[in-house]
C-alpha cells in the first residue's frame, strides 16, 4: 500500500527530497546552527514563506482540484494567527506583570495579576477588562485547539450554508470575499476584543523560552514550518489520490454530472473546504510567531486574492505548482519591495521598483492568465513528460 | 418691573421729544445718583437715558456697567478715562475726543456701581439692543438671550415684540419670550400655558428649555421626603446597585468610604511586622479574603481603622431613601413640562425616522451609482470585472485633473462628467479588446485577470497622484443642506446624487429597452450565435456594452468623489459592496440592482440606528445579512426566469 502510494505519486518523493535538502541547506548556513551566512531575519522570511506555501497548497486543493475559488482562505490563516497570538501575548504579558509585581511586600492576588495583564493588553483600546473571547487565552493547549476549531467550524457553517443553496462559481467567490471583508471589518473595531487596528504584537517572544536567542528560535520555527509543509503535502496528496480524488476532480470539471451519478457533491465540497480551512489556520498559527505581529489588515480580502495569484502563477491543479508559485512570487515581492532591486533608468524616467513592482505583478498576472494558464508548474510537467 | 416697563414705554414712544438734550446734560440732572448709584435710586436715570434716544446712551451704559466711567472732582462732569502710566487721559462722553491729558489720580474718581445696579443697567441695555434700529444688533441680542437665559430678560423682550418691524425676527422674539415665560414666568398658569405651547416644538432650543425645567438633582434622605417635587424614587436592584447606592451615601451623607483592594493592600503593607501582618505570614496573603482577615485582626487590635464590610453597606443602604428631585418646586409646571416633553419626543422620533429614511435612500443611491456600471458588465454580460472599482477611481481622478485646469467648479463639473465617461469608456473598451474577450467562457479566470489589472491600476494611480487624498470640490450651489426642521435635513449633494441615480436608472432602461443598441445587447447576451446569424456583430456589441458599463462607472466616480475622498484605494472600498448589490438584487436586471441597493442601504442605516456609534459594525452585520440572504434567494431579489437564467 505504502509503496504503491509513492509509486502513483512520484512527485511526492521529489518534493520531500527537495524540501529536505532545502531545510538542510538553510540549517547549515544559518547563524544559530551553522556557518552564519543566512541572517536570522532571512531565516524568518524563509520560514514564513514555507507557511505561505502550506496555505497555498490548501488553496490549490480547494481551487485547483475542487474548483471552488475561495477568496477567504487567508482569513482562516489570519484566524489561526490570532488564536495562537492571543496565547503568546497573554503568557508573555503575564510574565512581565508577575515580574513587575514581585517587588511588592505582599504577594499579588490572582485578580490583581489578571487585572494588570488586561490593562497592559487592552489599555491601547481604552479598556481594562478581558473580553469573553480571551477566556481560554491562559492555556496554550486550548488556544491551539482553537487554531483548529475556529477556522474549521467557520468553514463548516459557511460552506454548509453556501453549498446547500448551490451557490457556485463566481458567486461563491464573491460570497467568500464578503465573508473575509466582514471578518476584517469586525477585527478593525476597537471593541472586537482583539485590539482593533493595533492587532496583536510582540509574538516573536515565546514565553518560557527567553533564554534561547532569536536566531535559534527562528531556525526551530523554520524546521517546524518545513515539517508542517511536508505533512500537509502528504495529507493532501493522500486525499487527492484514489477514488476520492477522482470524485473531487470530477466535481471541478462537471458538478452536475457527478451529482447525477449519485455522489453527494455537497459533502465532498464541504469536506475539502473545511479541511483546507483547518490547514490554513495551522499555517497561520506557525506564520505569525515568526512575523511577530498580526493586525486586521493581514486578513483583508486582498490577501486572499494574492493567495489565488500565487497559486495561479505557480500553476493550479498541481500541489508543487502552488509551492513554487508562492515561494517565487513572495520572495520576488520582498526583493522588489525591500528596495534591493536595482532601479531602471530609462533616461526620461527612472523606474523605482518599490513603486512599480505592483504594476508589474498585476500585469504579469494578466499575462499568466491569458497565455500560460498552467503557470510555472507547467514547465515541470513538460520536463516530466519529456523524460518518459 | 414697573420701572423697566416705563423705560420700555419711554424708548418706544418718546425718542424724539428729548433728542435735543446732550448725554452729559441728562447725567448732570442726576449727578449725585450717577456718581454714587444704588439699586433703588438708579431707575430715573435709566429712564431718562432711555427716553433720550441718544445713540451713545447704550455705549455709556455698557461703560458704566464695566466701571469705565469717571467723575472729575472739580466740575462734577463725567468722562471716560484711560490710565497711561500713573496719570489718566479723559475723554468726552459723546464725541470721544480727548478733554485733558496727564491728570493725576486724585483729580478724578472711578464710578463703581455695585452688583445690583449693574443688573439694572444690564436689563436696560438688553432693552436698548432689542429695539436697536440695526437689525443685526437686534439679532445679536436675541442670540445672546437664547444662549444665556435670565429672568430679567423676559419683560424687555416682551415689550419689544410689538414694535418689531421684521416679521422673521418678530416670530423669533415671540418664541424666545415663550421660552422665557416657560422657565421664569410670574404665575404658574403663565408658565403652564407657555409650556403647553411648546409641545409641538422640535427645535433644539425648545427641547433644551424643557429639559432645563425638568432638571433633577440627586438627594438622599433618611426620612421619606414629603414636601419635595419628586421625579423618581430610586430602588436598589432596579435603578442602581447597592455599591452605587453606598457610594452616593459616601458622597452625600458623610459615610466612610469602603476600602478598595489597592488601599487595603497599601494599609497592610504599612503594618508588616517581622514578615507577618496581624499574625498571618505575608506569603499567605495571596487572596483578597486572606487579606481582609488580616486587616480585621489589625482593626480589632486598633492598629487600623475598621473596614466597611458588606453587612455595613447593606444595613446603611437599607435605612436611607434615594431620590431624584426636580429643582423646580411647582408640581403643576413639571407635570406640564413632562407632558410637553413626551409629545416632543414622540414627534422627534417620527422625524428622526423620516430623517433616517432619507439617509437610507441617499446611501442606497450611492450604492446604486457605484453598482450600476456593474449591473451592465456583470449583470447583463456576466463579466466579473474586479477592476470596476478602479474605473470609479479613474473617473474621480479625471474630475480632479479637470479642476486643476478649470477653476470654476460648476464649469469643471460640466466638463468633467463627459470627460470621465470618455476616459473610462476608452479604458473599458481597451480592456475588453486586450483581455476580457479571450476569457468569455472562463469566468474565474476573468476574475483573476481583472484583479491583476485592478492592482496595476491602483499602483499606477499611486505613482501618478501620490498616496494622499486629493480634493474634488463641489460647486457652491451644492454646498449646504435642505433643512426641513431641526431634526430632518439633507445635504444638497445627496439630493444631487439621488437625482443622478434616478437619471442613470432611466437612461439605462431607455438604452436597454428602447434603442437599437439595447436590443442588440439583449440579443447577444441571450444567444450570441443566433444574434450573429441575424446580422449582429457580437464582438462589437460586447465591446460597446463593456465600454458603456465602464463609462457609467467613471461618471459615478465623479459623483462619489464630490463627497468622499479621492484616493487610489477608493475603488476597492466599493467593489465588494457593488458586487453584493448586483448579486442581492438579481443578475441581469437593472431593476434588481435598484432593489439590491435599496435593501442594502436601508439595512445598513437600520443597523446604524440601533448602534449609532459604530459604522464598521453596521457594515459587518450587513455583509453577514447578505450572506444569509443569498441562502434563501440564491438568484437575488428579482430573479430571471426561464432560459435566460442560465444554469
Amino acid at each position: 500500500m505504502q509503496r504503491s502510494f509513492f509509486k502513483e505519486n512520484p512527485s511526492v518523493l521529489w518534493f520531500l527530497a527537495a524540501l529536505g535538502l532545502f531545510t538542510l541547506g538553510v540549517t547549515v548556513l544559518a547563524e544559530a546552527t551553522g556557518a552564519g551566512l543566512i541572517s536570522t531575519s532571512f531565516v524568518k522570511t524563509l520560514g514564513k514563506v514555507l507557511c505561505l506555501c502550506l496555505v497555498a497548497i490548501a488553496m490549490d486543493v480547494v481551487w485547483g482540484y475542487c474548483g471552488i475559488l475561495s477568496l477567504g482562505h487567508f482569513a482562516f490563516f489570519g484566524i489561526g494567527g490570532y488564536a495562537v497570538g492571543m496565547w503568546l501575548m497573554y503568557a508573555r504579558t503575564e510574565e512581565i506583570v508577575v515580574d513587575s509585581l514581585s517587588g511588592r511586600v505582599i504577594p499579588p492576588t490572582q485578580t490583581e495579576i489578571s487585572d494588570a495583564i488586561a490593562t497592559q493588553i487592552f489599555g491601547v483600546v481604552g479598556s481594562s477588562e478581558f473580553p469573553l473571547i480571551w477566556a481560554f487565552s491562559h492555556s496554550l493547549v486550548l488556544q491551539l485547539l482553537l487554531v483548529v476549531l475556529v477556522p474549521g467550524l467557520l468553514a463548516l457553517v459557511f460552506g454548509w450554508l453556501a453549498f446547500r443553496s448551490r451557490v457556485t462559481g463566481v458567486y461563491l467567490s464573491i460570497l467568500t470575499q464578503a465573508m473575509t471583508l466582514a471578518l476584517s471589518l469586525y477585527l478593525f473595531q476597537n471593541d472586537s476584543g482583539l485590539r482593533g487596528n493595533n492587532g496583536l504584537s510582540g509574538l516573536q517572544n515565546i514565553p518560557g523560552f527567553e533564554a534561547i536567542p532569536q536566531s535559534m528560535i527562528s531556525i526551530i520555527f523554520f524546521w517546524a514550518s518545513a515539517v508542517a509543509l511536508a505533512a500537509g503535502y502528504l495529507l493532501f496528496t493522500r486525499i487527492l489520490s484514489g477514488k476520492m480524488g477522482s470524485v473531487i476532480r470530477a466535481i471541478r470539471d462537471d458538478e452536475a454530472r457527478v451529482r447525477f451519478l449519485g455522489y453527494h457533491v455537497e459533502s465532498y465540497k464541504l469536506f475539502i473546504f473545511t479541511i483546507t480551512a483547518i490547514v490554513a489556520g495551522l499555517a497561520g498559527a506557525l506564520y505569525y510567531p515568526q512575523a511577530g505581529i498580526i493586525n486586521p489588515a493581514e486578513v483583508a480580502p486582498i490577501a486572499s486574492i494574492y493567495l489565488a495569484v500565487w497559486v495561479a502563477i505557480g500553476g493550479r491543479g498541481r500541489l508543487y505548482g502552488a509551492v513554487i508559485g508562492t515561494a517565487f512570487v513572495s520572495l520576488l515581492s520582498s526583493w522588489f519591495t525591500g528596495g534591493s532591486a536595482p532601479n531602471v533608468n530609462l533616461g526620461f524616467y527612472t523606474i523605482q521598483w518599490t513603486e512599480w513592482w505592483l504594476v508589474l505583478l498585476g500585469l504579469s498576472f494578466v499575462a499568466v492568465t491569458l497565455f500560460f494558464p498552467g503557470g510555472i508548474g507547467m514547465i515541470f510537467d513538460k520536463l516530466a513528460r519529456a523524460s518518459k | 418691573m414697573l420701572r423697566i416697563l416705563s423705560l420700555v414705554l419711554a424708548v418706544v414712544l418718546f425718542p424724539a421729544l428729548s433728542a435735543a438734550q446732550d448725554l452729559q446734560d441728562i447725567l448732570q440732572e442726576h449727578q449725585k445718583v450717577v456718581a454714587k448709584p444704588s439699586r433703588k435710586t438708579v431707575g430715573p436715570v435709566l429712564n431718562s437715558l432711555a427716553a433720550s434716544g441718544l445713540p451713545e446712551a447704550p455705549v455709556f451704559l455698557q461703560s458704566w456697567q464695566d466701571k469705565e466711567v469717571y467723575v472729575r472732582n472739580d466740575d462734577g462732569l463725567f468722562y471716560y478715562a484711560e490710565k497711561s502710566g500713573s496719570t489718566y487721559t479723559i475723554k468726552d462722553l459723546s464725541s470721544g475726543g480727548i478733554v485733558a491729558e496727564g491728570l493725576d489720580a486724585k483729580a478724578i474718581k472711578q464710578i463703581k456701581p455695585n452688583g445690583g445696579v449693574r443688573k439694572e443697567i444690564a436689563a436696560a441695555l438688553v432693552q436698548f439692543q432689542l429695539s436697536d434700529p440695526n437689525i443685526d444688533r437686534r439679532t445679536d441680542a436675541l442670540n445672546a438671550i437664547s444662549r444665556n437665559m435670565d429672568p430679567s430678560q423676559l419683560v424687555p423682550l416682551q415689550a419689544s415684540i410689538a414694535n418689531e418691524s421684521d416679521a422673521g425676527l418678530k416670530l423669533r422674539k415671540e418664541k424666545l419670550a415663550n421660552y422665557l415665560t416657560a422657565r421664569f414666568g410670574e404665575t404658574t398658569d403663565d408658565r403652564i400655558a407657555a409650556i403647553t405651547n411648546m409641545a409641538g416644538d422640535l427645535s433644539v432650543e425648545g427641547r433644551a428649555v424643557l429639559s432645563q425645567i425638568l432638571t433633577t438633582e440627586f438627594l438622599v434622605s433618611q426620612e421619606p421626603l414629603t414636601d419635595a417635587n419628586i421625579a423618581q424614587t430610586l430602588e436598589i436592584g432596579e435603578d442602581f446597585t447597592q455599591i452605587q447606592a453606598y457610594a452616593a451615601l459616601v458622597e452625600n451623607a458623610d459615610f466612610p468610604a469602603p476600602l478598595g483592594e489597592k488601599d487595603l493592600r497599601l494599609a497592610l503593607e504599612e503594618q508588616v511586622d517581622g514578615g507577618k501582618i496581624g499574625g498571618f505570614p505575608v506569603a499567605n496573603l495571596q487572596s483578597q479574603s486572606a487579606r481582609e482577615k488580616a486587616y480585621d485582626v489589625l482593626a480589632a487590635e486598633g492598629a487600623v481603622e475598621k473596614r466597611v464590610t458588606a453587612e455595613d453597606i447593606s444595613s446603611a443602604v437599607a435605612n436611607w431613601n434615594f431620590y431624584n428631585v426636580f429643582v423646580e418646586k411647582d408640581v403643576a409646571v413639571t407635570q406640564a413640562a413632562l407632558k410637553a416633553q413626551k409629545a416632543v419626543t414622540t414627534k422627534v422620533n417620527v422625524n428622526q425616522f423620516f430623517d433616517l429614511s432619507l439617509d437610507a435612500i441617499s446611501l442606497a443611491s450611492i450604492y446604486f451609482l457605484a453598482a450600476v456600471g456593474l449591473a451592465i458588465t456583470f449583470g447583463v454580460m456576466g463579466v466579473i470585472n474586479m477592476a470596476h472599482g478602479e474605473f470609479i477611481m479613474m473617473g474621480a481622478y479625471t474630475g480632479y485633473v479637470v479642476q486643476l485646469y478649470i477653476t470654476n467648479y460648476t464649469a469643471s463639473l460640466i466638463v468633467a462628467i463627459p470627460l470621465a465617461f470618455a476616459v473610462t469608456f476608452a479604458a473599458g473598451v481597451l480592456m475588453e479588446r486586450l483581455v476580457i474577450r479571450w476569457l468569455y467562457n472562463r469566468p474565474l479566470e476573468t476574475l483573476l485577470a481583472t484583479f491583476g489589472i485592478s492592482i496595476a491600476f491602483q499602483q499606477l494611480a499611486k505613482n501618478i497622484f501620490g498616496t494622499q487624498a486629493r480634493p474634488l470640490t463641489s460647486p457652491g450651489w451644492l454646498d449646504g443642506a435642505w433643512i426641513i426642521n431641526d431634526v430632518v435635513q439633507i445635504s444638497y449633494i445627496r439630493i444631487a446624487i439621488f437625482a443622478l441615480a434616478l437619471l442613470f436608472l432611466g437612461l439605462l432602461l431607455f438604452i436597454l429597452k428602447k434603442t437599437r443598441l439595447g436590443l442588440e445587447v439583449r440579443a447577444v447576451t441571450q444567444n450570441p450565435r443566433m444574434a450573429a446569424s441575424m446580422g449582429i456583430n457580437p464582438d462589437k456589441i460586447k465591446m460597446m456594452t463593456f465600454g458603456l458599463g465602464s463609462g457609467i462607472a467613471g461618471i459615478a466616480g465623479v459623483a462619489i468623489g464630490l463627497f468622499a475622498k479621492v484616493t487610489s484605494e477608493m475603488g476597492s472600498d466599493y467593489i465588494v459592496q457593488s458586487f453584493m448589490t448586483v448579486v442581492v438584487g438579481g443578475v441581469g436586471n437593472v431593476w434588481g440592482t435598484l432593489a439590491g441597493a435599496a435593501m442594502i442601504g436601508i439595512f445598513q442605516k437600520g443597523v446604524e440606528w440601533l448602534n449609532p456609534s459604530n459604522t464598521l459594525a453596521a457594515q459587518t452585520y450587513m455583509i453577514l445579512f447578505i450572506i444569509l440572504f443569498i441562502q434563501f434567494r440564491p438568484k437575488g431579489i428579482i430573479a430571471l426566469k426561464g432560459r435566460a437564467a442560465g444554469d
